[in-house]
Protein backbone atom coordinates (compact mmCIF):
# COMPACT_ATOMS: atom_id res chain seq x y z
CA UNK A 1 0.00 0.00 0.00
CA UNK A 2 1.26 3.12 -1.61
CA UNK A 3 1.77 6.42 0.88
CA UNK A 4 0.01 9.23 -1.34
CA UNK A 5 2.53 11.85 -2.96
CA UNK A 6 0.55 14.65 -1.08
CA UNK A 7 1.66 12.52 2.68
CA UNK A 8 4.83 12.35 1.80
CA UNK A 9 5.96 15.90 0.88
CA UNK A 10 3.67 17.04 4.26
CA UNK A 11 6.48 14.46 6.25
CA UNK A 12 9.26 16.14 4.07
CA UNK A 13 8.21 19.56 5.16
CA UNK A 14 7.81 18.87 9.09
CA UNK A 15 11.24 16.49 8.83
CA UNK A 16 12.60 19.50 6.79
CA UNK A 17 13.95 16.99 3.74
CA UNK A 18 14.08 18.27 0.77
CA UNK A 19 12.55 15.24 -1.74
CA UNK A 20 12.52 16.21 -5.19
CA UNK A 21 9.59 15.76 -7.35
CA UNK A 22 11.27 12.61 -9.09
CA UNK A 23 11.66 10.51 -6.36
CA UNK A 24 8.61 11.08 -4.40
CA UNK A 25 7.19 7.76 -5.70
CA UNK A 26 9.83 5.99 -4.37
CA UNK A 27 9.38 7.12 -1.74
CA UNK A 28 5.55 6.81 -1.18
CA UNK A 29 6.07 3.12 -2.16
CA UNK A 30 8.92 2.48 0.19
CA UNK A 31 6.85 4.06 3.05
CA UNK A 32 4.14 1.97 2.14
CA UNK A 33 6.11 -1.32 2.41
CA UNK A 34 7.12 0.39 6.10
CA UNK A 35 3.39 0.85 6.66
CA UNK A 36 2.86 -2.46 5.82
CA UNK A 37 4.95 -4.01 8.83
CA UNK A 38 3.08 -1.86 10.64
CA UNK A 39 -0.46 -3.21 9.48
CA UNK A 40 1.01 -6.23 10.86
CA UNK A 41 1.68 -4.92 14.07
CA UNK A 42 -2.02 -3.06 14.62
CA UNK A 43 -3.05 -7.22 13.99
CA UNK A 44 -1.92 -8.25 17.27
CA UNK A 45 -4.31 -8.52 20.06
CA UNK A 46 -2.84 -5.74 22.29
CA UNK A 47 -5.83 -5.27 24.94
CA UNK A 48 -5.28 -4.43 28.23
CA UNK A 49 -0.89 -4.41 27.54
CA UNK A 50 0.10 -1.09 28.55
CA UNK A 51 1.80 0.95 25.97
CA UNK A 52 5.93 0.19 26.36
CA UNK A 53 8.17 3.19 27.38
CA UNK A 54 11.04 1.92 26.97
CA UNK A 55 12.81 -1.83 25.35
CA UNK A 56 14.67 -2.25 28.85
CA UNK A 57 12.75 -2.74 32.00
CA UNK A 58 15.05 -0.69 33.70
CA UNK A 59 13.95 2.88 36.22
CA UNK A 60 15.63 6.32 34.94
CA UNK A 61 18.22 7.47 37.57
CA UNK A 62 18.43 10.53 38.40
CA UNK A 63 21.62 13.21 38.80
CA UNK A 64 22.10 15.32 41.69
CA UNK A 65 21.31 19.16 41.56
CA UNK A 66 24.92 20.30 41.06
CA UNK A 67 26.36 22.51 38.32
CA UNK A 68 29.06 20.61 36.78
CA UNK A 69 29.34 21.89 33.47
CA UNK A 70 32.29 24.95 32.92
CA UNK A 71 31.88 27.31 30.24
CA UNK A 72 33.20 26.00 27.10
CA UNK A 73 31.85 28.55 24.88
CA UNK A 74 34.63 29.40 22.60
CA UNK A 75 35.46 26.18 21.72
CA UNK A 76 31.46 25.29 20.76
CA UNK A 77 31.07 28.71 18.65
CA UNK A 78 34.15 27.40 16.39
CA UNK A 79 32.54 24.66 15.66
CA UNK A 80 29.38 27.00 13.64
CA UNK A 81 29.07 28.21 10.53
CA UNK A 82 29.03 31.83 11.70
CA UNK A 83 29.01 33.06 15.50
CA UNK A 84 29.12 36.91 16.74
CA UNK A 85 29.17 38.77 20.09
CA UNK A 86 28.83 35.26 21.67
CA UNK A 87 25.93 34.36 19.64
CA UNK A 88 25.52 31.89 17.11
CA UNK A 89 23.90 33.18 13.86
CA UNK A 90 21.04 32.12 12.05
CA UNK A 91 18.92 32.95 8.93
CA UNK A 92 16.88 35.78 9.73
CA UNK A 93 13.75 34.23 12.40
CA UNK A 94 10.61 36.41 12.26
CA UNK A 95 7.37 35.45 13.84
CA UNK B 1 -26.93 38.65 22.61
CA UNK B 2 -25.43 38.33 25.90
CA UNK B 3 -21.99 36.67 25.47
CA UNK B 4 -19.54 34.46 27.80
CA UNK B 5 -16.24 34.38 27.86
CA UNK B 6 -14.30 30.96 28.15
CA UNK B 7 -10.54 30.74 29.26
CA UNK B 8 -7.89 28.07 29.70
CA UNK B 9 -4.70 28.72 30.82
CA UNK B 10 -1.24 27.32 30.32
CA UNK B 11 1.41 28.58 32.60
CA UNK B 12 5.21 27.60 32.14
CA UNK B 13 6.78 28.18 35.53
CA UNK B 14 10.86 27.68 35.26
CA UNK B 15 11.98 26.08 38.22
CA UNK B 16 14.58 27.76 40.03
CA UNK B 17 17.18 24.47 40.50
CA UNK B 18 21.03 25.61 40.38
CA UNK B 19 20.94 23.45 37.23
CA UNK B 20 19.60 22.29 33.92
CA UNK B 21 16.71 19.59 33.37
CA UNK B 22 18.86 16.97 31.72
CA UNK B 23 22.89 18.63 32.25
CA UNK B 24 25.06 19.87 34.81
CA UNK B 25 24.95 23.79 33.01
CA UNK B 26 24.11 26.64 35.73
CA UNK B 27 20.54 28.21 34.67
CA UNK B 28 21.60 31.50 36.14
CA UNK B 29 19.60 34.59 34.71
CA UNK B 30 22.04 37.04 33.28
CA UNK B 31 25.07 35.26 32.30
CA UNK B 32 27.10 36.40 29.13
CA UNK B 33 24.83 34.43 25.60
CA UNK B 34 26.20 30.68 25.54
CA UNK B 35 28.41 30.25 28.44
CA UNK B 36 25.93 28.45 30.24
CA UNK B 37 24.97 25.70 27.20
CA UNK B 38 27.00 22.74 27.56
CA UNK B 39 27.43 20.05 24.80
CA UNK B 40 23.94 18.23 26.34
CA UNK B 41 22.13 21.23 25.59
CA UNK B 42 23.72 22.26 22.45
CA UNK B 43 22.65 18.72 21.45
CA UNK B 44 26.25 17.59 20.51
CA UNK B 45 26.24 13.92 19.02
CA UNK B 46 26.76 11.22 21.68
CA UNK B 47 25.59 13.18 24.42
CA UNK B 48 22.91 11.56 26.74
CA UNK B 49 20.29 13.52 29.22
CA UNK B 50 20.11 12.50 32.97
CA UNK B 51 17.80 14.30 34.71
CA UNK B 52 17.67 16.59 37.48
CA UNK B 53 16.07 15.12 40.92
CA UNK B 54 15.58 18.21 42.14
CA UNK B 55 13.39 19.49 39.21
CA UNK B 56 11.19 16.29 40.29
CA UNK B 57 10.89 17.12 43.70
CA UNK B 58 10.03 20.27 42.72
CA UNK B 59 7.34 19.45 40.41
CA UNK B 60 5.96 17.08 43.06
CA UNK B 61 5.65 19.55 45.49
CA UNK B 62 4.04 21.98 43.34
CA UNK B 63 1.17 18.58 42.22
CA UNK B 64 0.76 18.38 45.95
CA UNK B 65 -0.03 22.22 46.61
CA UNK B 66 -2.97 21.80 43.81
CA UNK B 67 -4.32 18.68 45.28
CA UNK B 68 -3.56 16.44 42.32
CA UNK B 69 -2.52 13.30 41.67
CA UNK B 70 1.45 12.38 41.49
CA UNK B 71 2.56 10.40 38.74
CA UNK B 72 4.11 7.70 40.36
CA UNK B 73 5.77 6.60 36.74
CA UNK B 74 6.28 9.64 34.64
CA UNK B 75 7.68 9.04 31.01
CA UNK B 76 9.45 11.74 28.91
CA UNK B 77 8.35 12.46 25.06
CA UNK B 78 10.35 14.13 21.89
CA UNK B 79 7.69 16.83 20.81
CA UNK B 80 9.40 17.39 17.55
CA UNK B 81 9.68 20.98 15.53
CA UNK B 82 12.43 23.27 14.53
CA UNK B 83 13.23 26.23 15.22
CA UNK B 84 16.94 27.63 15.30
CA UNK B 85 16.32 28.28 19.72
CA UNK B 86 15.94 24.19 19.59
CA UNK B 87 19.24 22.33 18.61
CA UNK B 88 17.97 19.02 19.40
CA UNK B 89 15.22 19.46 16.87
CA UNK B 90 12.59 18.49 19.61
CA UNK B 91 11.76 19.41 23.11
CA UNK B 92 12.05 17.10 25.58
CA UNK B 93 8.48 17.15 27.20
CA UNK B 94 5.53 14.79 29.16
CA UNK B 95 2.24 13.72 27.21
CA UNK B 96 0.64 10.77 27.87
CA UNK B 97 2.31 9.91 31.50
CA UNK B 98 2.71 13.46 33.35
CA UNK B 99 4.34 14.00 36.63
CA UNK B 100 1.07 15.84 37.56
CA UNK B 101 -2.44 14.22 37.21
CA UNK B 102 -5.48 16.25 37.30
CA UNK B 103 -6.49 18.49 40.54
CA UNK B 104 -8.00 22.08 41.47
CA UNK B 105 -7.63 25.03 43.29
CA UNK B 106 -9.42 27.79 44.56
CA UNK B 107 -9.32 31.13 43.41
CA UNK B 108 -10.74 34.33 45.08
CA UNK B 109 -11.66 37.77 43.24
CA UNK B 110 -12.12 41.30 44.39
CA UNK B 111 -15.63 40.71 44.67
CA UNK B 112 -14.80 38.63 48.07
CA UNK B 113 -16.48 35.36 45.87
CA UNK B 114 -14.42 32.21 45.38
CA UNK B 115 -14.47 30.06 42.65
CA UNK B 116 -13.01 26.64 41.65
CA UNK B 117 -10.53 25.94 38.98
CA UNK B 118 -9.48 22.51 37.19
CA UNK B 119 -6.33 21.50 36.98
CA UNK B 120 -6.09 19.52 33.58
CA UNK B 121 -2.36 18.39 34.51
CA UNK B 122 0.79 19.41 34.81
CA UNK B 123 4.56 18.27 32.96
CA UNK B 124 8.23 18.57 33.31
CA UNK B 125 9.88 20.07 30.18
CA UNK B 126 12.94 21.87 28.74
CA UNK B 127 13.01 25.35 28.19
CA UNK B 128 14.20 26.45 24.85
CA UNK B 129 17.03 29.26 24.06
CA UNK B 130 16.46 32.75 22.71
CA UNK B 131 16.48 34.11 19.16
CA UNK B 132 17.94 38.05 19.29
CA UNK B 133 16.16 39.69 16.49
CA UNK B 134 16.92 43.33 17.06
CA UNK B 135 19.88 45.01 15.87
CA UNK B 136 22.56 43.51 18.23
CA UNK B 137 25.21 43.78 15.60
CA UNK B 138 27.46 46.02 14.50
CA UNK B 139 27.47 44.81 10.86
CA UNK B 140 24.01 44.88 9.23
CA UNK B 141 23.99 41.59 8.32
CA UNK B 142 20.52 41.16 8.93
CA UNK B 143 20.85 37.75 10.89
CA UNK B 144 19.47 36.22 13.59
CA UNK B 145 21.12 35.82 16.72
CA UNK B 146 21.17 32.60 19.17
CA UNK B 147 21.80 32.49 22.72
CA UNK B 148 21.43 29.24 24.33
CA UNK B 149 21.81 29.54 28.29
CA UNK B 150 18.19 28.86 28.76
CA UNK B 151 18.12 26.01 26.95
CA UNK B 152 17.44 23.14 29.21
CA UNK B 153 16.48 25.11 32.11
CA UNK B 154 13.71 23.21 33.50
CA UNK B 155 9.57 24.44 33.20
CA UNK B 156 6.74 23.11 34.87
CA UNK B 157 3.98 23.66 32.10
CA UNK B 158 0.64 24.08 34.44
CA UNK B 159 -2.78 22.83 31.59
CA UNK B 160 -6.22 24.22 33.73
CA UNK B 161 -9.36 23.08 32.01
CA UNK B 162 -11.20 25.79 30.01
CA UNK B 163 -13.34 27.17 33.62
CA UNK B 164 -12.64 30.60 33.76
CA UNK B 165 -15.02 32.97 32.73
CA UNK B 166 -13.79 36.52 33.12
CA UNK B 167 -10.19 38.30 32.40
CA UNK B 168 -10.28 38.91 35.96
CA UNK B 169 -10.87 35.04 36.95
CA UNK B 170 -7.90 34.55 34.63
CA UNK B 171 -5.92 36.26 36.32
CA UNK B 172 -6.90 35.77 40.02
CA UNK B 173 -6.32 32.05 38.59
CA UNK B 174 -2.47 33.24 37.51
CA UNK B 175 -1.91 35.21 41.10
CA UNK B 176 -2.77 32.06 42.42
CA UNK B 177 -0.25 29.74 40.74
CA UNK B 178 2.11 32.71 41.22
CA UNK B 179 1.89 32.69 45.17
CA UNK B 180 1.83 28.46 45.10
CA UNK B 181 4.65 28.64 43.57
CA UNK B 182 6.83 31.37 45.27
CA UNK B 183 5.09 29.73 48.72
CA UNK B 184 7.00 26.43 48.08
CA UNK B 185 9.95 28.41 46.83
CA UNK B 186 10.04 26.10 43.68
CA UNK B 187 10.67 29.32 41.54
CA UNK B 188 10.98 33.00 41.85
CA UNK B 189 7.76 33.51 39.41
CA UNK B 190 9.69 36.95 37.86
CA UNK B 191 7.32 37.44 35.05
CA UNK B 192 9.99 40.33 33.96
CA UNK B 193 12.65 37.52 33.69
CA UNK B 194 10.48 34.78 32.20
CA UNK B 195 10.17 32.94 34.83
CA UNK B 196 6.47 32.94 34.79
CA UNK B 197 4.91 32.85 31.17
CA UNK B 198 1.78 32.17 30.25
CA UNK B 199 -0.69 31.21 27.11
CA UNK B 200 -4.65 32.02 27.13
CA UNK B 201 -6.66 29.85 25.11
CA UNK B 202 -9.79 31.94 24.44
CA UNK B 203 -13.30 31.14 22.78
CA UNK B 204 -16.60 32.90 23.39
CA UNK B 205 -20.52 31.56 23.23
CA UNK B 206 -23.71 33.21 23.99
CA UNK B 207 -24.88 32.86 27.53
CA UNK B 208 -26.42 29.34 28.14
CA UNK B 209 -24.99 27.51 25.50
CA UNK B 210 -23.37 24.31 26.25
CA UNK B 211 -20.89 23.70 23.32
CA UNK B 212 -17.35 25.65 23.23
CA UNK B 213 -17.07 27.91 20.48
CA UNK B 214 -13.57 27.93 18.56
CA UNK B 215 -10.55 28.69 20.53
CA UNK B 216 -7.52 30.93 19.36
CA UNK B 217 -4.14 30.86 21.59
CA UNK B 218 -2.56 33.81 22.58
CA UNK B 219 0.99 33.24 23.03
CA UNK B 220 3.37 34.54 25.37
CA UNK B 221 1.40 37.15 27.65
CA UNK B 222 4.57 38.33 30.46
CA UNK B 223 2.66 40.25 32.80
CA UNK B 224 -0.53 40.42 35.11
CA UNK B 225 -1.70 43.61 33.64
CA UNK B 226 -1.51 42.34 30.18
CA UNK B 227 -3.17 38.71 30.36
CA UNK B 228 -6.17 40.71 31.13
CA UNK B 229 -6.11 43.25 28.55
CA UNK B 230 -5.10 40.59 26.24
CA UNK B 231 -8.13 38.55 27.10
CA UNK B 232 -10.30 41.40 26.95
CA UNK B 233 -9.01 42.34 23.61
CA UNK B 234 -9.66 39.26 22.29
CA UNK B 235 -12.75 38.71 23.19
CA UNK B 236 -13.99 41.70 22.05
CA UNK B 237 -12.12 40.87 18.37
CA UNK B 238 -14.41 36.87 18.49
CA UNK B 239 -17.75 38.98 19.46
CA UNK B 240 -16.92 41.30 16.51
CA UNK B 241 -16.65 38.48 13.93
CA UNK B 242 -19.65 36.25 15.08
CA UNK B 243 -22.04 39.43 15.41
CA UNK B 244 -21.36 40.15 11.96
CA UNK B 245 -22.30 36.53 10.57
CA UNK B 246 -18.45 35.89 10.05
CA UNK B 247 -16.68 32.84 11.77
CA UNK B 248 -13.33 32.48 13.96
CA UNK B 249 -10.09 30.57 12.39
CA UNK B 250 -8.43 28.39 15.46
CA UNK B 251 -5.06 29.46 15.33
CA UNK B 252 -2.54 31.18 17.40
CA UNK B 253 -2.28 34.89 18.12
CA UNK B 254 0.26 37.15 19.11
CA UNK B 255 -0.55 40.10 21.99
CA UNK B 256 0.69 43.50 21.03
CA UNK B 257 0.97 45.10 24.31
CA UNK B 258 1.81 48.75 22.21
CA UNK B 259 -0.82 48.64 20.04
CA UNK B 260 -3.34 46.37 22.48
CA UNK B 261 -4.43 43.94 19.72
CA UNK B 262 -3.62 40.58 18.93
CA UNK B 263 -2.78 39.13 15.35
CA UNK B 264 -2.11 35.92 13.42
CA UNK B 265 1.35 34.36 13.80
CA UNK B 266 1.44 33.27 10.41
CA UNK B 267 4.39 31.31 11.17
CA UNK B 268 2.31 28.74 13.04
CA UNK B 269 -0.26 28.36 10.62
CA UNK B 270 0.89 25.01 9.43
CA UNK B 271 -1.36 22.90 11.54
CA UNK B 272 0.85 21.85 14.71
CA UNK B 273 1.85 18.57 13.96
CA UNK B 274 4.78 17.83 16.55
CA UNK B 275 4.91 13.66 16.28
CA UNK B 276 5.41 12.81 20.13
CA UNK B 277 6.92 10.03 20.72
CA UNK B 278 8.79 8.41 23.96
CA UNK B 279 12.36 9.28 24.37
CA UNK B 280 14.44 6.54 23.66
CA UNK B 281 17.18 8.45 26.21
CA UNK B 282 15.58 8.15 28.97
CA UNK B 283 13.68 5.79 31.25
CA UNK B 284 10.38 6.26 32.84
CA UNK B 285 10.77 8.14 36.08
CA UNK B 286 9.03 5.85 38.99
CA UNK B 287 8.42 7.78 42.45
CA UNK B 288 7.43 5.77 45.41
CA UNK B 289 4.94 6.48 48.05
CA UNK B 290 7.74 6.95 50.28
CA UNK B 291 8.93 9.57 48.40
CA UNK B 292 5.76 11.12 47.94
CA UNK B 293 4.20 11.55 51.45
CA UNK B 294 7.35 12.62 52.80
CA UNK B 295 7.24 15.84 50.72
CA UNK B 296 3.68 16.03 51.58
CA UNK B 297 4.17 16.25 54.72
CA UNK B 298 6.84 18.88 54.61
CA UNK B 299 5.03 21.15 52.38
CA UNK B 300 5.04 24.54 53.95
CA UNK B 301 1.80 26.36 54.75
CA UNK B 302 0.29 27.68 51.48
CA UNK B 303 -1.50 30.86 51.18
CA UNK B 304 -5.09 29.86 51.79
CA UNK B 305 -4.03 27.88 54.98
CA UNK B 306 -2.37 31.16 56.00
CA UNK B 307 -5.36 32.99 55.31
CA UNK B 308 -7.50 31.22 57.22
CA UNK B 309 -5.32 31.31 60.09
CA UNK B 310 -4.90 34.70 59.81
CA UNK B 311 -8.39 35.19 60.72
CA UNK B 312 -8.72 32.93 63.07
CA UNK B 313 -5.59 33.72 64.75
CA UNK B 314 -5.50 37.38 64.17
CA UNK B 315 -9.04 38.50 63.42
CA UNK B 316 -8.40 40.06 60.25
CA UNK B 317 -11.09 40.50 58.12
CA UNK B 318 -11.25 37.79 54.98
CA UNK B 319 -10.39 40.63 52.61
CA UNK B 320 -7.41 41.68 54.72
CA UNK B 321 -6.24 37.72 55.06
CA UNK B 322 -6.19 37.75 51.34
CA UNK B 323 -3.98 40.58 50.42
CA UNK B 324 -2.09 39.58 52.88
CA UNK B 325 -1.07 36.18 52.50
CA UNK B 326 -1.02 36.41 48.28
CA UNK B 327 2.97 36.99 48.58
CA UNK B 328 5.00 35.01 51.32
CA UNK B 329 6.99 38.28 52.33
CA UNK B 330 4.07 40.28 53.04
CA UNK B 331 2.50 37.38 55.04
CA UNK B 332 5.84 36.93 56.95
CA UNK B 333 6.35 40.67 57.60
CA UNK B 334 2.48 40.94 58.58
CA UNK B 335 3.49 37.97 61.22
CA UNK B 336 6.49 39.52 62.59
CA UNK B 337 4.29 43.22 63.12
CA UNK B 338 1.33 41.37 64.51
CA UNK B 339 3.90 39.37 66.98
CA UNK B 340 5.99 41.93 67.95
CA UNK B 341 3.29 44.52 68.37
CA UNK B 342 0.42 42.96 69.61
CA UNK B 343 -1.61 44.32 67.46
CA UNK B 344 -2.48 42.29 64.32
CA UNK B 345 -5.27 44.95 63.00
CA UNK B 346 -3.02 47.97 63.38
CA UNK B 347 -0.31 45.66 61.96
CA UNK B 348 -2.50 44.83 58.99
CA UNK B 349 -3.80 48.55 58.45
CA UNK B 350 0.04 50.19 58.52
CA UNK B 351 0.97 47.67 55.70
CA UNK B 352 -1.85 47.91 53.77
CA UNK B 353 -1.64 51.68 54.05
CA UNK B 354 1.38 53.79 55.01
CA UNK B 355 3.69 51.08 53.72
CA UNK B 356 1.58 49.50 50.67
CA UNK B 357 2.06 53.24 49.45
CA UNK B 358 5.50 54.08 50.44
CA UNK B 359 6.59 50.89 48.37
CA UNK B 360 4.31 52.00 45.76
CA UNK B 361 6.00 54.84 44.98
CA UNK B 362 9.66 54.04 45.40
CA UNK B 363 8.71 51.07 43.64
CA UNK B 364 9.86 48.42 45.80
CA UNK B 365 9.03 44.74 47.07
CA UNK B 366 7.91 44.15 50.39
CA UNK B 367 11.37 42.20 50.94
CA UNK B 368 13.20 45.37 49.88
CA UNK B 369 10.91 47.40 52.49
CA UNK B 370 13.27 50.76 53.98
CA UNK B 371 11.09 50.05 56.96
CA UNK B 372 11.57 46.54 58.44
CA UNK B 373 9.03 44.40 59.95
CA UNK B 374 10.51 45.15 63.14
CA UNK B 375 10.68 49.18 63.07
CA UNK B 376 6.90 48.88 61.69
CA UNK B 377 6.12 46.94 65.44
CA UNK B 378 8.04 49.32 67.48
CA UNK B 379 6.23 52.50 65.42
CA UNK B 380 2.80 50.48 66.56
CA UNK B 381 3.96 50.28 70.30
CA UNK B 382 3.90 53.98 70.25
CA UNK B 383 1.04 54.70 69.23
CA UNK B 384 -0.53 52.22 71.30
CA UNK B 385 1.25 53.35 74.50
CA UNK B 386 0.35 57.10 73.36
CA UNK B 387 3.53 58.29 73.40
CA UNK B 388 2.87 59.59 69.81
CA UNK B 389 -1.09 59.88 68.08
CA UNK B 390 -1.59 58.29 65.29
CA UNK B 391 -1.11 61.32 63.22
CA UNK B 392 2.27 61.97 64.18
CA UNK B 393 3.10 58.60 63.92
CA UNK B 394 2.68 59.09 59.66
CA UNK B 395 5.25 61.52 60.55
CA UNK B 396 7.81 59.32 62.27
CA UNK B 397 7.12 56.43 59.47
CA UNK B 398 8.42 58.80 56.98
CA UNK B 399 11.53 59.82 59.00
CA UNK B 400 11.76 55.92 59.74
CA UNK B 401 11.66 55.46 55.50
CA UNK B 402 14.24 58.29 55.00
CA UNK B 403 16.46 56.15 57.01
CA UNK B 404 16.60 58.02 60.36
CA UNK B 405 16.58 55.34 62.77
CA UNK B 406 13.74 53.53 64.62
CA UNK B 407 10.36 54.99 66.17
CA UNK B 408 11.87 55.72 69.51
CA UNK B 409 15.51 57.29 67.63
CA UNK B 410 13.04 59.52 65.51
CA UNK B 411 10.45 60.41 68.75
CA UNK B 412 13.41 61.58 70.41
CA UNK B 413 14.94 63.08 67.90
CA UNK B 414 12.68 65.17 66.54
CA UNK B 415 10.68 66.02 69.74
CA UNK B 416 7.90 64.26 69.14
CA UNK B 417 6.60 63.14 72.01
CA UNK B 418 2.85 63.30 72.90
CA UNK B 419 2.16 65.65 75.76
CA UNK B 420 -0.02 64.02 78.17
CA UNK B 421 0.82 65.71 81.67
CA UNK B 422 -2.58 67.68 82.53
CA UNK B 423 -0.64 70.56 83.67
CA UNK B 424 0.44 71.68 80.53
CA UNK B 425 -2.67 70.54 78.25
CA UNK B 426 -4.55 72.53 80.65
CA UNK B 427 -2.47 75.95 80.14
CA UNK B 428 -2.94 75.20 76.80
CA UNK B 429 -6.88 74.75 76.95
CA UNK B 430 -6.51 78.16 79.51
CA UNK B 431 -4.65 79.92 76.69
CA UNK B 432 -6.71 78.81 73.24
CA UNK B 433 -9.96 80.10 75.94
CA UNK B 434 -9.22 83.18 76.83
CA UNK B 435 -8.02 84.03 72.88
CA UNK B 436 -11.61 82.71 71.43
CA UNK B 437 -13.78 85.21 73.25
CA UNK B 438 -16.22 85.46 70.41
CA UNK B 439 -15.79 81.16 70.05
CA UNK B 440 -16.88 81.05 73.44
CA UNK B 441 -19.33 83.03 73.44
CA UNK B 442 -20.91 81.18 70.58
CA UNK B 443 -20.37 78.22 72.49
CA UNK B 444 -22.40 79.17 75.43
CA UNK B 445 -25.01 80.29 73.72
CA UNK B 446 -25.73 77.22 71.40
CA UNK B 447 -28.07 74.63 71.89
CA UNK B 448 -26.50 71.58 74.02
CA UNK B 449 -26.83 69.45 70.97
CA UNK B 450 -24.73 71.50 68.99
CA UNK B 451 -21.87 72.29 71.30
CA UNK B 452 -20.12 68.72 70.87
CA UNK B 453 -19.74 69.70 66.97
CA UNK B 454 -18.01 73.31 67.87
CA UNK B 455 -15.65 71.69 70.00
CA UNK B 456 -13.74 71.24 66.94
CA UNK B 457 -12.67 74.84 66.98
CA UNK B 458 -11.10 74.55 70.24
CA UNK B 459 -9.48 70.88 69.89
CA UNK B 460 -7.70 72.27 66.29
CA UNK B 461 -6.46 74.93 68.10
CA UNK B 462 -5.15 73.56 70.86
CA UNK B 463 -3.48 71.08 68.78
CA UNK B 464 -1.88 73.76 66.32
CA UNK B 465 -0.25 75.10 69.65
CA UNK B 466 0.86 72.17 70.21
CA UNK B 467 2.24 71.56 67.06
CA UNK B 468 -0.04 68.50 66.95
CA UNK B 469 1.94 66.91 69.86
CA UNK B 470 -0.72 67.10 72.48
CA UNK B 471 -2.90 63.96 73.22
CA UNK B 472 -6.51 64.26 71.79
CA UNK B 473 -8.21 62.49 74.41
CA UNK B 474 -6.78 64.16 77.03
CA UNK B 475 -7.43 67.68 75.28
CA UNK B 476 -11.35 66.84 74.60
CA UNK B 477 -11.69 65.86 78.36
CA UNK B 478 -10.09 68.61 80.11
CA UNK B 479 -11.60 71.21 77.17
CA UNK B 480 -15.14 70.17 77.93
CA UNK B 481 -14.90 70.32 81.49
CA UNK B 482 -13.24 74.23 81.35
CA UNK B 483 -15.79 74.84 78.89
CA UNK B 484 -18.56 73.69 80.85
CA UNK B 485 -17.44 74.98 83.75
CA UNK B 486 -18.30 78.38 81.93
CA UNK B 487 -21.67 77.78 81.37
Amino acid sequence: MAVDSQTVEKLAELARIAISAETIDEVSNRLGDVLQLVDQLQAVHTEGVAPMAHPLDEVQVLRADQVTEADRREEFLQLAPQSEAGLYLVPKVID
Amino acid sequence: MEWEIVIGLEVHVQLSTKSKLFSGASTRFGAPPNTQACAIDLAMPGTLPVPNEEAFRYATMFGLAMNAEIGRRSVFERKNYFYPDLPKGYQTTQLAEPIVGSGEIEIHLEDGSSKKVRLHHAHLEEDAGKSLHEAVFESGHGMSGIDLNRAGTPLIEIVSEPDMRSAAEAVAYLKKIHSIVTYLGISDGDMSQGSLRCDANVSVRLKGEQKLGTRTELKNINSFRFVERAIKVEAERQIDILEDGGSIVQETRLYDSDKNETRSMRSKEVANDYRYFPCPDLLPVILDDDYVEQLRSALPELPDAKAARFQSDYKLSAYDADLLTQERASADFFETVAKQSGEPKLAANWIGGELAALLNREELSIGESPVSAEQLAGLIARVVDNTISSKIAKQVFEAMAMGEGDADQVIEKRGLKQVSDTGSIEKMVDEVIAASGAQVENYRNADESKRPKMMGYFVGQIMKASKGQANPQMINKILKEKLDALL
